[in-house]
Order: C-alpha cells, then sequence, then structure tokens
C-alpha cells in the first residue's frame, strides 16, 4: 500500500480544472460559468499546494501565500462577475450567453 | 523732395567725372578712338511718340468721341514737340561738348547676353545719329501738323495719328540705337508703320495690296541686312596669338551659345576687341591701327569670298529694300497709295534713307572695301538713271514725285559710295527738306483740285493756290540745282567727289558715275519742272463741281494702271483725259471723301481752293529750310575758305571719311564742274519750259506719236513690274503650289500614317489595360472579398465558441509537442 502522494494531489486538480472547463465551455448560464471559473481556480490551488508540500518542502509558505492570493482574487472576481451578469440582464433580461453576440458586431 | 536736387547734383557731377576720364584716354589714344558721355535722358526722345501712340491706341476712339479730333492730334502733336524739345537739348548739350566726346549715350538695359553676344537696349547718338534724329523730329513734327489740316475729315483719325507717332518712334529707334539690334529693332518698326500708313484705307483693296507690296519686298532686303549682321558678328570673334588677334580656325569649332564669355581682349591702344554689336565699339575697333582688326577683317575669306564685301554687300542689299534701289525699288511708287503725309514723312524725308544712313553709319566698314564702294555707288547711280527716266512721262503728281524720290536716293548712295559720307547724308538732309516741301505742296495741290492726281486735270493753279505755287516753285529749285539753293550745294558735291573718287575698285568707274549722274541731274531738273508747269500754269482743266469730281476722283488710288491704256493710244496728252474718264472706273468711295461735306465748302463750284494755314505755314517752313540749308551748313570750301559746317560737324562720326582716298584737283576745275552743273540745270528747266508752260506746246504730243513704242515702254516703267510679276511672283506662286502639293500628299500622308501607327498602339495598349491590368486589380479584389465574406462567419460572437477554439488550440499544440518530439 504506498502513501499518497504528488501525483494523487495533481490528478485530482486536473480533474477539478477539466470539470471546472467543460462547465465554463458548456454551461448557458452566465452564472454556472462563474462556478466553473471558480472550479478552476480552485484547481490551481490544490496545486499549489501539493507542490508546495511535495517540491518545496513542508516548512516553506510559498505556495500557501499563492493559494490565499487566489482565493482573495476568487472573491474579487466573483463580485466582478456577477455585476457583469447583472449588467447583461438589464441589457438583455436573460443571462443565457448564447443570446449575448454583441461581441460579433 | 529735397533729396532730388542733390542727386541730380550727384548724377550730373559722375557724368562729368567720366567726362573728364574719357577726355584723358581720348588724349591719350589720339581721337580715332571714340569714348562715350553718359547721357542719362535720351530715351526721352523716342518716348514721347510712343506714349503718344499708346494713348492713342488705348483711348483714341473714346477721346476723339468725347472732346473730338482736337484731342487725338494734340496728343500725337505734343508728343512729337516734346521730342523735339529733348531733342534740341541734346543738340545744343552736342555743341557744347569737345569733339571727340560727341558720342552720347544712354544705357537702358541689357535685353540678353548669352556667350560673347550680349545686346543693350541703349541710345546712343554721335554727330551724324544727332543730324538724323533732328531731322526726324522736326520734319515729322512739321508734318504732324500739315496732317491736321490734310486728315481732317478724315474718320479713323485717331488711327492715323497713332500710326504715325509709331512710325516716327520706330524711325528715332533706328536712327539712335546704339548697336545692331536696336537699330534692327527700328528697322522693322518703320517697315511695319510704313505698311500700316500705305494700306491705311484698308477698304480699296489696291491700297492694301500696295502696303502688302512694300512690307514683301522690304523682307527681300532686311533678310540681306540679317545676314550681313550675322557674318559680321562671326568675323569679329577670335583668339589672341602670337600678338595678333587672329580668328577662329571656322565656324564648327565656334561655341557660340552657352560658352561663357572668353577673357576681354585688349589692343595695345586699350580698345577691347571681340565680338561686339555696339556701333562704336566696333568703329574703335576697326579705326585702332593698333588691333589689327582692319587688316584682318580684309584678309579673312568665307568659302573663298572676302568676308568685308560680304557682309557690306548684305548690309547694302537691306539698304536697297529700304530705300527703294535697284532692284527692290518697285515697292515706293505704290506706296504712293498711303495718304500725301506719309509720303512725305515715310516714302521721302525720313524712312526710305535709313538705308543711306546706314551705309554712312558703317562708313568704317565699307571704307575697307573698293569692291562693296563700287557696288553701292554704280547701284546708286544706276537707280538714279533709271528711275528719273521714268519720271519723265509720269501723269500722276504723286508718281513723279515717287520716281524723283527714288532717283535723289540714288544720288545719295553715289556719295555714301564714293567715300563722300557727309555729301551724302548733305543730299539727305537737303532732300529731307525740299521733297518733304514737295510731297506737301503736292498733297495742296491734290486737296486743292479736289483729289485729283493726274496732272492732265490740273494746269492753271497759281493763281488759285499762290502760296502752294511759291512753295513748290522753291523747292523744285532746290531740288534741280539752281545756284545757292540747297540741292545745288549736295548734288554738286556729290558729283564732284565721283569725279575725283579714288577708292573704288576700277579708276574710270568715277568718271562713268559722274556722266550718268550728270544725265540724271538734268532729269531730275526736266520732269520736276514739267511737273510744276504741267500743274501751276496754263488754263485749269480740272472738273467743274460735284458730279463731275464724284464720279471721276480716285483720289489716293493707283488708277494710273487704267490710265495707261488709255493714254497710250491717244494722239494728245490732254485730249487723253476723256479716254481716261471713260477708262476710269467710278469706285466706291473711302471713308476719306468725306472731306467734301464741311471744310472745302468753297469748293463745291468747282474751283480749286487754298489749303487751310495749317498746311500753307508748313509748306512755307519746309520752303524755307530747303532753299537756304545749303548755303548754311554746307557752302563749299571753294568759296569760303573752310571746309563745310556740316562736314566738320560729322566729321567725328566718319573716321573713314579721312582714309578714302580723292584724286587731287584744281579749283578752276572744280568750279568748272559747279558751272556744268547749272548749266545741266538750267538745261533741263528750259527743255521742261519750252515743252510745257501753258500746255500750248504741241511737241510733246507729237515726240510721243513719232516714238509711242518707247515711249510706252517708258511710261509703264519698263514693265518691271510685270517683270517680277512673271518671274519673282510667279515662282513663288509655283513654288507655293509645289509645296501645297507636297504638303497635300506627302507631308499629310505621312502625318496621318504616324496618326494611324498612334492609334493601333493605342487599341493594343487599351485591350491590354483592359484585360490584363484590370483582371488582376479586379481578381485580386474579389479574392479577398471572398475570404472575408467566409471568414465572416468565424466570429460569432459567441465567448464560448472562442473558448473552445482557444481549448482546441491548446490541445492541438500540447499533441504536436508530443508528436514532434
Amino acid at each position: 500500500m504506498s502513501s499518497i502522494g504528488l501525483p494523487h494531489f495533481l490528478a485530482v486538480g486536473a480533474a477539478l480544472f477539466a470539470l471546472g472547463m467543460v462547465t465554463v465551455v458548456t454551461r448557458r448560464n452566465a452564472v454556472g460559468i462563474l462556478m466553473g471559473v471558480e472550479l478552476i481556480l480552485n484547481a490551481a490551488n490544490v496545486n499549489f499546494i501539493a507542490f508546495n508540500h511535495f517540491v518545496e518542502g513542508p516548512g516553506r509558505l510559498t505556495g500557501q501565500v499563492f493559494s490565499i492570493f487566489v482565493i482573495v482574487l476568487a472573491a474579487a472576481e466573483a463580485a466582478i462577475g456577477l455585476a457583469i451578469v447583472l449588467a447583461i440582464y438589464q441589457t438583455f433580461r436573460t443571462i443565457d450567453v448564447e443570446e449575448t453576440d454583441l461581441l460579433r458586431e | 523732395m529735397t533729396t532730388l536736387p542733390l542727386l541730380l547734383s550727384a548724377i550730373l557731377a559722375q557724368a562729368e567725372h567720366a567726362g573728364e576720364a574719357a577726355a584723358a584716354v581720348a588724349e591719350r589714344h589720339g581721337t580715332e578712338i571714340a569714348q562715350a558721355a553718359h547721357v542719362s535722358w535720351l530715351w526721352l526722345i523716342p518716348f514721347f511718340p510712343l506714349l503718344g501712340s499708346a494713348i492713342n491706341t488705348a483711348f483714341g476712339p473714346r477721346l476723339q468721341k468725347r472732346y473730338g479730333k482736337r484731342a487725338a492730334h494734340t496728343v500725337a502733336v505734343g508728343a512729337m514737340v516734346l521730342s523735339c524739345i529733348v531733342a534740341e537739348v541734346a543738340f545744343w548739350k552736342m555743341f557744347a561738348t569737345p569733339e571727340h566726346e560727341r558720342f552720347f549715350e544712354d544705357h537702358l538695359w541689357t535685353m540678353w547676353q548669352s556667350g560673347t553676344l550680349k545686346v543693350d537696349l541703349s541710345f546712343g547718338v554721335d554727330p551724324l545719329g544727332m543730324l538724323m534724329t533732328m531731322i526726324v523730329t522736326h520734319v515729322a513734327t512739321l508734318i504732324h501738323i500739315y496732317s491736321t489740316g490734310y486728315m481732317a475729315d478724315e474718320p479713323a483719325y485717331w488711327r492715323f495719328f497713332l500710326w504715325l507717332n509709331l512710325f516716327v518712334f520706330s524711325m528715332l529707334l533706328l536712327v539712335m540705337g546704339s548697336n545692331f539690334v536696336v537699330m534692327f529693332f527700328g528697322w522693322e518698326g518703320v517697315g511695319l508703320c510704313s505698311y500700316g500708313l500705305i494700306a491705311f484705307w484698308y477698304t480699296d483693296i489696291e491700297k492694301a495690296k500696295a502696303g502688302l507690296k512694300a512690307f514683301v519686298v522690304n523682307r527681300f532686303g532686311d533678310f540681306g541686312f540679317v545676314i550681313g549682321l550675322f557674318i559680321l558678328f562671326w568675323s569679329l570673334s577670335g583668339s589672341w596669338q602670337d600678338n595678333r588677334y587672329v580668328p577662329d580656325p571656322g565656324l564648327a569649332n565656334q561655341k557660340v551659345l552657352g560658352a561663357p564669355a572668353p577673357a576681354p581682349r585688349v589692343s595695345p591702344a586699350g580698345v577691347q576687341l571681340g565680338p561686339t554689336m555696339e556701333f562704336r565699339e566696333l568703329r574703335n575697333q576697326i579705326s585702332d591701327e593698333s588691333s589689327g582688326m582692319s587688316e584682318r577683317l580684309r584678309d579673312l575669306t568665307l568659302w573663298g569670298m572676302p568676308v568685308i564685301a560680304l557682309i557690306c554687300i548684305g548690309f547694302f542689299i537691306g539698304a536697297t529694300g529700304k530705300s527703294a534701289q535697284i532692284p527692290l525699288y518697285v515697292w515706293l511708287p505704290d506706296a504712293m497709295a498711303g495718304p500725301t503725309p506719309v509720303s512725305a514723312l515715310i516714302h521721302a524725308a525720313t524712312m526710305v534713307t535709313a538705308g543711306v544712313y546706314m551705309v554712312a553709319r558703317l562708313n568704317f566698314l565699307f571704307a575697307l572695301s573698293p569692291l562693296a564702294m563700287t557696288v553701292v555707288a554704280t547701284v546708286g547711280c544706276l537707280t538714279a538713271i533709271f528711275a528719273a527716266s521714268i519720271g519723265f512721262f509720269q501723269y500722276d503728281i504723286k508718281k513723279v514725285l515717287a520716281y524723283s524720290t527714288v532717283s535723289q536716293l540714288g544720288f545719295m548712295f553715289i556719295g555714301v559710295g564714293v567715300g563722300a559720307y557727309w555729301a551724302g547724308i548733305f543730299h539727305l538732309m537737303t532732300h529731307a527738306f525740299f521733297k518733304a516741301c514737295l510731297f506737301l505742296g503736292s498733297g495742296s495741290v491734290i486737296l486743292a483740285c479736289h483729289h485729283e492726281q493726274d496732272m492732265r486735270k490740273m494746269g492753271g493753279l497759281a493763281k488759285y493756290t499762290p502760296i502752294t505755287r511759291w512753295t513748290y516753285l522753291a523747292a523744285c529749285w532746290a531740288i534741280a540745282g539752281f545756284p545757292f539753293a540747297s540741292g545745288f550745294y549736295s548734288k554738286d558735291e556729290i558729283l564732284w567727289k565721283a569725279w575725283t573718287a579714288g577708292g573704288l575698285s576700277t579708276p574710270w568707274i568715277g568718271h562713268a558715275i559722274y556722266v550718268v549722274g550728270a544725265i540724271a541731274a538734268l532729269g531730275t531738273s526736266f520732269y520736276m519742272f514739267r511737273s510744276y508747269y504741267m500743274t501751276f500754269t496754263g488754263e485749269y482743266r480740272g472738273g467743274h463741281g460735284h458730279e463731275d469730281k464724284e464720279r471721276l476722283e480716285d483720289p489716293h488710288a493707283m488708277a494710273a494702271h487704267q490710265h495707261a491704256a488709255a493714254a497710250v493710244t491717244a494722239p494728245n496728252d490732254f485730249a487723253a483725259t476723256a479716254d481716261v474718264v471713260a477708262a476710269t472706273v467710278p469706285h466706291q468711295h473711302g471713308p476719306d471723301h468725306a472731306h467734301d461735306t464741311h471744310v472745302h465748302e468753297d469748293a463745291h463750284g468747282g474751283v480749286p481752293h487754298e489749303s487751310p494755314n495749317s498746311m500753307t505755314w508748313v509748306l512755307a517752313a519746309l520752303a524755307f529750310a530747303a532753299v537756304v540749308s545749303g548755303i548754311i551748313f554746307g557752302l563749299p570750301a571753294l568759296w569760303s575758305g573752310h571746309e563745310p559746317l556740316l562736314e566738320k560737324f560729322l566729321a567725328p562720326s566718319l573716321p573713314a571719311a579721312e582714309k578714302v582716298p580723292f584724286a587731287p584737283a584744281s579749283h578752276s576745275e572744280e568750279l568748272l564742274f559747279q558751272f556744268l552743273g547749272v548749266a545741266i540745270a538750267a538745261l533741263g528747266w528750259i527743255t521742261a519750259r519750252t515743252l510745257y508752260v501753258d500746255a500750248k506746246s504741241q511737241v510733246p504730243a507729237r515726240l510721243k506719236e513719232s516714238f509711242a513704242r518707247a515711249w510706252a515702254v517708258v511710261y509703264n516703267k519698263y514693265y518691271v513690274d510685270e517683270l517680277y510679276g512673271a518671274t519673282v511672283i510667279r515662282f513663288s506662286l509655283f513654288l507655293s503650289r509645289v509645296l501645297y502639293w507636297i504638303d497635300q500628299n506627302v507631308i499629310d500622308s505621312f502625318v496621318n500614317f504616324m496618326g494611324w501607327v498612334g492609334r493601333s498602339v493605342a487599341y493594343v495598349d487599351a485591350a491590354f489595360d483592359n484585360y490584363v491590368v484590370d483582371g488582376a486589380v479586379n481578381g485580386l479584389a474579389d479574392l479577398i472579398m471572398n475570404g472575408g465574406r467566409t471568414l465572416r462567419r468565424v466570429q460569432t460572437g459567441h465567448i464560448q465558441a472562442y473558448l473552445f477554439g482557444a481549448l482546441g488550440g491548446a490541445i492541438v499544440f500540447v499533441i504536436l509537442q508530443y508528436v514532434i518530439r
């Protein structure tokens, strides 16, 4: 029985990233997309912590600091994203991203 | 304003300074080198007539409409008077100047400069130019005044005066120009004005033709002038080798245009050598013994001919055109179609003497070539007798005077040809007076007889027109050479110099010229008194009243052509009148006939009448000058013991006069010749009186009958016009027809072929343009448009689609990385 190592963490991270990516690409609801983005960010956090522990060494904090930055950033990003979603809603009366194709113009 | 006097005094001081310097130089090198004194106001002399002409050109019709004819002639006569005053001032200034400084120059600006050719617009008067300027301005002023009377009923009054003023301007350019080019401008200008004035009544086709003839014949002469000028310019250039001025090897080696002006060559006496257009510089180059220029010109040959003779004969051809000598004299008799004041001013007193003036002006050139001198004198002498003989039997009073003018010009050319330059100019001056007087007198007669020019229909005018009669008689004395009248001195001097001439190519030719000239002088006396007796004595033979006149007269047209046929067949001169009447086609009345309406109210009865004061006073002034000018200016040394005034005055202008040799002769011989001259004049007079006084003698008619054939030949001017018509004109017409054919068939087909080639090339080019160039451009545009249309579908606007793309791209790169590795 082998102990839990770096590849396991990376696998979780990759899985999370893939789920987040699929969510972002496929969801038609803007809020859902935001949630997918959160998943991607958290996949990155998992990787940071794993690399910090297994590569830098247990005494070092670099990965943790990055994770905390990313969490803060995710909070801010969520706030702005929701504001944008609100603005989209006010403009289009919907938050379905299939409908919001003004960029084509 | 205060600066003006200062400026003036500064200019004067400068001029004085220049004069002193010139005097110093002249003293150092002797008087044969002429130094110029600058006189800054000379340009005013020709400027005033130009201004007058410009004013009449621009505003003439309006001035005349608003203020009457007075305005037009005030401008013209005013301009002439101002010009006259300036000329007088210059004349007296010249008297106050020492002899060797009498070269006034006024340089205005350089017109163009190219290589060694430098042409200035500048005026220069030496004593010769001064004399001509005085004659031109004064005689012209008198004739302007006369014209105010003669042309009083001309509707285009302003046009007449604008031409007249322009003529005086051109003539002054001619005589005052300090270089060949300004002279040539004047030379052409007088030709133009002559044309404009001969054809003044241009609605009459005959008069328009006469103007054209004068213009075209003069072109032939001008061609000679220009050729002479070119050869002269070429022959003056050269280079300095072995301390001598030598000619360049040939025309081919000569850079004329575009070459920088070479460094000036200076002769030991300080004269600048090289090509020049300036008379004074040319004169100095040739007069300066140390320059070697005269030897060089004498030795130089061009195509095996002596260059100096070519130059002089070229110039002389120009003179034969302008001064109506054989073979180019034919235009002058026809020029009588112009108004009579024009005949007096242009075709007697001034313009036609331009050739004589030019030969005298270039005396230093002509004196170098005995051949050229002989040609000049011989042509002059032949013209004198030839024209005089035609003058014998003319009936048109103006034609008599025209042939007389040609003949007298011949005398002048004898003078300048044999080297008696001052005598030629002297005759020019006296001729200006007496011939102007005769012409104006004839104008007065023509007016008196209601525009009749045929002397057979005059007669007995002495009692109707006393002033005209006496002035005409005085001028006849002068031209015939009666003692103490001016023509006696000038003609006698010319013939005497011809007898003793030593500068001609053959020794006996001087004597021959004397004999022929003396016969011509006899003829002169005869035909002048013939015209006098036919016109002024006997009974008036003219028409009576208006109807007659209306039908008959053709005042200025050359009706003589029509008269000739009738006159030849008629047994008697005076009986011919009836035939002439029948032969004369009633003509269309030109504007000049407005005359009859008011000025000549008194003439309606058909009685001749004296002319207005403006004309008679001028006649009197000219007659006075014609009689006394000889005694004043040309009293021969034989009588007074010192050289004639005019000869002394002209001496600075005529450096060659001292170099032409004359045979020594005793005083008694000269007196004998003077007596011969008087005898000749008297013989002519007595013959004319016997034959023509009071129209009584039947001898002329009998003589005419017995020599009818000879008479007809002379009366028809030896058929010279017909000869020209058969040769020169026919040849020209033939040539023009040939050229027309070539133009139509050769040139045109070539031009059309070139046009066709151009069109074909253009057709091919258009196809290429349409299909290849346009195809490429349009194809590219289509390609890009279609591509763009296709590609725009990619831009959906869906964020998720883009994200798919990005993801796909990333995956592809990842896979590629594994594959490539």
